[in-house]
């Protein structure tokens, strides 16, 4: 069968899109990596841990799988998206499921597959123990397990006190908060936050929390090094000026078994950018992030992105567009009245303003500044799949690779596992640097498939030689 | 007005690149201009399959003296010898490879037809299904992502100028030659190459003149790193299986399963139907690759003519212009038939003979042929 919709991620965009999809007559499908619905904020928590207490970003996640819960439309869960391919009149999507090879046709497709983890590197950042700030929530909220027994916590953005406040709510040590960004910056995006008071006074309870408990918070404060034999032992901060960039000689160097790292969000474009749809870059919304108008239609027709994915604003936004997203997909389709869309639209779009608001103010804090490259040594891992430092890749712009497919071409930089996510932004900012451009000219790598890592067995599942259609020989 | 160059190519893949290097070396001043970035047509994403044993049996003689260019390049584009076995799975794979290694064989490949067990003696990892095979000692790889670093530097070096990013929209010919308009640039030369592979035909209409080429949308992939499992150049009676392990470990493989979209159209695009079972039969071949994670997957345009010969010489109806392109076996063949051609630009006797575009071409049956 073909479906009207397929939603791609599950969390507040993905989840929220389905249940307004649903119920306005769409024949849906929700497709997503994780057993069970919320995405990264609002992450279900693991069997062997259903019994500890409840977190409100928990409870949150709960009341949203209890609404999906209630709507009919197919869902599979821990289904690995890995092709979309775009025909005349539609969409075959791709996954390995618990069950096998799943391939979906469907009419329209949104994207909602959120955010990634923007980790920019500092020397001795590839240790063992190091982890990002996502991945550090990612670990408490699904398994309780905390990232080490004395950590740092390091980087930008709220997720510093939120992870903070965790390991210490878990039980465990933080040996200092080390934030590059200077209170103010907080104070001074008050007015934006002023609207949504129940995030506004979460974030300002992680911070009493922290404070109560006595842990060291330092702002206008970056990592100078980690060190450690075979894993993180040993971390050095030091002091920053506006822009990032270390003054003066380090301050303070604590014992430490873990560092959690991140420098903001980045929406994860390479769904999007696979199917061939327009791209801008946008610092004040995590990079580069597909094109789309006010309900998030792309320049590929059929497709639309919602949530971070469309542009990082946080989780509150995210369940507003992917409910608007799923609204106009069903006007597109037939299924509603345009009369009927706006009625349904309306109440949706008085009230993302406000919400967009908060996200994009977070957002803002994440911006890149010239100090996160300041503080890579030349001998500085960058792309760590594939063993280039910060050297090997200057090197390779300065010989005249000043585009992203020749820097990868020359080096192999981002042609490992992790398919460019942890080296593509860093190596747009050396690039920058040194051939003047600005990151929406320089571009980005050519998305390919798979979306994701398949084993070839998995792809090649059970077959008959005899069955290959293998074309006649080439030409003697 | 700015400079004049006496030859501007148009391409800046190794064809483009290495008949720029010979006409410098002669004494020409020349300027690439290219529409992305240096060698990231199919210059540069091909699977780098030096492989006799896939070479067209009349262009098998230009395919050993391209062969000896890339071992002379050695380390900085990768070359490696391995050998290389191409498989039979059944009794009728047997009779096509023997058919067809025989002739090429003929044509002075070092290839001899061998057992299943002694192919599984050179290659452990292969499967046991194999019933028959054919080796060439001659057989290897080179990098080909490299191909775009290294003609950087030997153009650099050679002090040839290179316009990169810079697609050409449009191209005048006055008395004094030609002038190109590319990105906010005009370039004039007094002679013209075409080098441009799957987008021939596009920059030789800006000319008037229509080259009958088409584009193959070639597939590759490439696996996450692993231990070893293989040693050769694996292929198939069909020639439709290429698959070596790298010396990093990652394992490429192509075979040239057809993908969709076109140059002119835009992007190559992966087609999951053809991919899959370009997989299955790298499998097949070699099952430990089963366990290992594909990566990505790619497709590169190769340009080819009705008659699957290479076009080679003046551009038909144009005084001062070549083409070069559409070389089945481009990769391998490249460097040796770009300094053929540079050396029938420059006025000399090319040592081997070059394939005139202006030939006939019987396009019905090839179409017939392709469909």
């Amino acid at each position: 069968m073909t479906y009207d919709l397929a939603v791609i991620g599950a969390g507040p965009a993905g989840a929220s899109a389905t249940i307004e999809a649903a119920k306005a007559g769409l024949d849906t499908v929700l497709i997503d990596e994780q057993r069970a619905a919320g995405g990264q904020v609002w992450r279900a928590k693991g069997p062997a841990i259903k019994a500890a207490p409840a977190t409100p970003e928990g409870k949150t996640g709960d009341r949203l799988r209890a609404a999906l819960a209630a709507v009919t439309a197919d869902r599979h869960f821990s289904a690995r998206v890995w092709d979309i391919e775009r025909h005349t009149d539609g969409f075959r999507i791709s996954a390995i499921s618990p069950t096998g090879a799943l391939t979906i046709e469907t009419r329209a497709v949104l994207l909602a597959g959120g955010a990634q983890e923007r980790v920019f590197a500092v020397p001795g950042w590839t240790l063992p123990g190091v982890i990002g700030l996502g991945a550090a929530t990612a670990l408490m909220k699904e398994q309780l397990v905390l990232p080490g027994n004395r950590v740092i916590v390091a980087g930008v953005g709220p997720l510093l006190s939120f992870v903070a406040h965790e390991i210490i709510r878990n039980g465990g040590k933080v040996a200092a908060v080390v934030d590059l960004n200077p209170l103010s910056v907080w104070l001074r995006c008050l007015p934006d936050l002023i609207g949504s008071p129940g995030l506004l006074v979460r974030g300002a309870w992680w911070r009493l929390r922290l404070w109560a408990a006595g842990v060291a918070y330092f702002h206008e404060c970056g990592i100078r090094s980690i060190e450690g034999d075979r894993a993180v032992s040993r971390v050095t901060i030091g002091a920053v000026d506006a822009n990032w960039c270390p003054l003066g000689a380090a301050t303070q160097t604590y014992d430490a078994d873990a560092v959690c790292l991140g420098h903001g969000l980045a929406p994860a474009t390479e769904a999007s950018r696979l199917l061939g749809a327009d791209h801008q870059y946008d610092g004040g919304q995590g990079g580069w992030k597909p094109v789309t108008d006010d309900v998030g239609r792309t320049t590929v027709p059929g497709l639309f992105v919602a949530g971070d994915g469309a542009g990082v604003q946080g989780a509150a936004a995210a369940q507003l567009q992917g409910r608007i997203s799923a609204l106009a997909i069903a006007e597109d389709l037939g299924l509603l009245t345009t009369r009927e869309w706006r009625r349904r639209s309306a109440p949706l779009i008085l009230r993302i303003g406000k919400a967009q608001r908060f996200g994009r103010a977070m957002t803002a804090l994440t911006i890149p500044r010239p100090g996160l490259i300041e503080a890579i040594a030349p001998d500085t891992l960058v792309c760590r799949c594939e063993g280039l430092s910060r050297h090997d890749i200057e090197a390779e712009i300065r010989a005249g690779a000043n585009w992203p497919n020749a820097i990868k071409s020359g080096t192999r930089c981002g042609m490992g596992p992790c398919g460019g996510r942890y080296c593509t932004e860093t190596v747009t900012e050396l690039a920058c640097r040194i051939t003047g451009k600005t990151p929406g000219e320089f571009g980005i790598p050519t998305a390919r498939p798979p979306l994701r890592p398949v084993p070839i067995g998995c792809l090649s599942g059970e077959f008959d030689y005899d069955d290959l259609p293998i074309p006649p020989p080439a030409p003697l | 007005m700015s400079q004049a160059f006496d030859i501007a190519v148009v391409g800046g893949g190794i064809l483009g690149c290495a008949t720029a290097l010979r006409l410098a070396e002669g004494g020409m001043n020349a300027i690439v201009i290219e529409k992305s970035d240096l060698g990231q047509g199919a210059s540069g994403v091909n699977a780098g399959t030096l492989s006799l044993q896939i070479k067209r049996v009349k262009l098998m003689p230009y395919a050993l003296r391209g062969w000896a260019k890339w071992q002379a390049m050695g380390a900085a584009i990768g070359f490696h010898q391995t050998g290389g076995i191409s498989l039979a799975f059944n009794q009728r794979e047997a009779d096509l490879l023997q058919e067809r290694m025989t002739m090429k064989a003929e044509a002075g490949a070092p290839i001899t037809l061998i057992s299943g067990r002694d192919a599984r003696a050179r290659e452990p990892g292969l499967s046991d299904r194999v019933v028959a095979a054919s080796w060439c000692p001659q057989d290897g790889h080179a990098n080909s992502s490299l191909t775009g670093q290294y003609y950087r530097h030997q153009l650099r070096d050679a002090r040839i100028a290179i316009r990169e990013h810079c697609p050409v929209t449009k191209i005048d010919q006055t008395d004094r030659g030609f002038v190109l308009h590319g990105y906010g640039e005009t370039i004039h030369a007094r002679r013209l190459l075409l080098a441009c592979g799957g987008w021939l035909k596009g920059v030789a209409a800006l000319l008037g003149v229509d080259l009958p080429v088409r584009a193959r949308v070639n597939t590759v992939s490439v696996t996450e790193r692993g231990p070893r499992i293989m040693n050769t150049v694996v292929g198939h009676a069909t020639g439709l299986l290429t698959m070596k392990q790298k010396t990093n470990g990652t394992v490429l493989i192509g075979g040239g399963w057809q993908g969709r979209g076109s140059p002119m159209n835009g992007r190559g695009l992966v087609d999951r139907d053809t991919l899959i079972p370009n997989l299955c039969l790298a499998q097949y071949a070699v099952p430990e690759i089963a366990r290992l994670r594909v990566l990505r997957s790619w497709t590169g345009f190769e340009a080819h003519v009705p008659d699957f010969n290479p076009l080679a010489g003046a551009l038909p109806g144009t005084k001062n212009a070549f083409v070069l392109g559409c070389v089945r076996g481009g990769y391998t063949i490249g460097p040796y038939i770009s300094e053929l051609m540079g050396d029938l630009i420059l006025g000399r006797d090319p040592e081997m003979p070059l394939f005139d575009p202006s030939r006939p071409f019987d396009i019905e049956t090839a179409t017939r042929r392709i469909l």
